[in-house]
């Protein structure tokens, strides 16, 4: 027997309904953006500022068409660096944390010494980075690396002790080895806290690459971001910041999209 | 009157008939604000085959007793003896299933493959060719079309009765059960309550029953064993003497209503 009984005509309002309010939310914040952007077209003319002090919209979708070439030459470096220093960030995040997880003594020592670290602001982190390593792509990669390694360590760390513990005294009554408790039940209690770091990760790290490139780069983001200021070429400063944060947007929905592909249970309920 | 009270003391530990037997058992937690004895010489001994009930006031030790008995917990004093050997030989064995107050299934995994979990760990679980398959012990606990479920679809009944297929997959020769239905209403708990009892007289497990419900206890318990607060201690086992099968009419009946009167005196001197 089942609950649930088919009225067609309030089946029909109820998902014309639902119809309405999805639409709502997606076209709404479409509409915020239309309206900012002519505002923000209105009052540069209405005002007359000087084109280097701040475009106009048109300006800037002048120079994303014109000068697209030279800026997706720019963003290559920039996203391999991001995404490198992505990857290897995490998994040494997670490694860290898993041997933390194993050797209490270990955790206990170092990680205070990983809350300070973290403490350290990226900008002042990066020409220590860019001594160590020179010039090339790998301070770069070291300081995404750096910059997402301490949220994804803590939220690692946390995602894979805070089981339930009746689940816990379970894998004891079945006299579980360690090995299996981690396996079976660790690690993927841990993927819903993995994978709100890694969000938070995917924008964080192209940040770690930007700031890389201003301390020392002429190719990247971050070095046209410096070049454009100093030219008074403000379009094209625009039109960087367009293409880096669209690019940190991009990574982001990836994330996501392989969040939901992996963690199909509701994590909020036990 | 059937009703009898024992002196605890006096009931010789019968290793080879009893599933359980502990003598003079004693836990002692020790906490910033001091030692608590959770247990003071407790001794019993659960017939083999036989459904014992444990009820008691909070704070009795009644989930302590039930953890001592499955080799979660050591004790400070005295034996506790399973199955005619040390508990950690029969939670070894596999001869020990534990349901939990929550569920504890594991949120990633379907129902069935939550049941599939004990066959899974603990190295020997695959040598031990089980007789009843997990299909068909989620058929014995009324949820056929339900296996691949996962626990945030099915309602907490249902997540239970999960729990107690799980339980059942090694075949234990002691099933240990904290509070399993506490969670749930009181329609659910009535028939999970009959269901158990139909399961128990389907299998020759000997089981041990955690509850804060008078109702429950005398419905369930071929024995009831009342444990007083503060230690922990026995305060009385009232044998309860009613023809199985038991169904939920025999609630209405006189005698049941006499018995759960007694138990209630009793409870309230605790």
């Amino acid at each position: 027997m089942s609950a649930f009984t088919i009225d067609t005509e309030e089946q029909a309002r109820f998902l014309q309904a639902r119809h309405y309010l999805v639409w709502r939310k997606r076209l709404l914040p479409l509409a915020a953006i239309i309206g900012l952007v002519f505002l923000w077209w209105a009052s540069v003319r209405y005002f007359g500022v000087r084109p280097f002090i701040a475009p106009s919209p048109d300006a800037v979708a002048l120079m994303l068409w014109r000068r697209l070439d030279v800026l997706m030459a720019n963003l290559m470096p920039t996203a391999i660096e991001a995404v490198l220093g992505f990857l290897l960030g995490n998994a040494a995040a997670i490694a860290t944390a898993t041997v933390f997880v194993h050797r209490k003594t270990l955790a206990e020592a170092f990680f205070p010494i990983a809350v300070m670290i973290n403490t350290i602001p990226v900008v002042a982190k990066a020409p220590i980075l860019v001594l160590l390593l020179g010039n090339g792509m790998e301070p770069k990669i070291a300081i995404a690396a750096l910059i997402v390694f301490f949220p994804t360590l803590v939220n690692m760390v946390r995602g894979l002790e805070a089981v339930n513990p009746q689940a816990l005294e379970l894998m004891r009554v079945l006299s579980a080895s360690k090995r299996e408790v981690f396996w079976k039940l660790r690690a993927h209690n841990s993927l819903p806290y993995l994978f709100s770091a890694l969000k938070i990760a995917a924008s964080t790290a192209v940040i770690g690459a930007i700031v890389g490139e201003w301390i020392g780069s002429n190719e990247g983001i971050g070095a046209l971001i410096i070049q454009a200021t100093y030219a008074f070429d403000t379009p094209l400063l625009y039109a960087t910041i367009i293409v880096g944060s669209t690019f940190s947007a991009c990574f982001f929905f990836i994330i996501s999209a392989i969040e939901r592909f992996v963690v199909r249970w509701d994590s909020s309920a036990h | 009157m059937a009703v009898v009270a024992l002196d605890p003391v006096t009931i010789p530990p019968q290793a080879t008939t009893a599933a359980v037997v502990c003598d003079k058992v004693t836990v002692r937690f020790t906490t910033e604000r001091g030692t608590v004895t959770a247990l003071q010489d407790v001794s019993i001994a659960v017939p083999s085959g036989s459904l014992m009930t444990l009820l008691g006031p909070s704070g009795c030790g009644k989930s302590t007793l039930l953890r001592v008995v499955a080799d979660l917990i050591a004790p400070s004093g005295g034996t506790a003896t399973v199955l005619g050997g040390r508990p950690s030989e029969a939670r070894k064995r596999r001869d020990i299933g534990f349901v939990f107050q929550d569920a504890a299934l594991l949120p990633w995994r379907s129902a069935l493959q939550n049941v599939e979990l004990p066959l899974e760990v603990g190295g020997d679980g695959t040598a031990r060719r089980p007789t009843r398959t997990p299909m068909e012990l989620l058929e014995l606990v009324g949820l056929n079309g339900w296996e691949n479920a996962f626990p945030h679809e099915l309602s907490g009944g249902m997540r239970q009765r999960v729990s107690i297929a799980r339980a059942l997959v090694n075949e234990p020769k002691l099933l240990l059960m904290d509070e399993p239905f506490g969670a749930l209403d009181e329609i659910t708990r009535d028939r999970l309550n009959e269901e158990l009892l139909r399961i128990w007289e389907q299998t020759s497990v000997s089981i041990l029953f955690v509850t804060h419900s008078i109702y429950e206890a005398a419905f369930l318990g071929q024995e009831v064993l009342m444990l007083a607060a503060n230690p922990g201690r026995v305060r009385e086992i009232v044998p309860i003497d009613f023809v199985s099968p038991r169904r939920l009419a025999l609630r209405e009946s006189a005698d049941f209503v006499q018995r759960v009167a007694h138990l209630r005196r009793v409870l309230e001197s605790c």
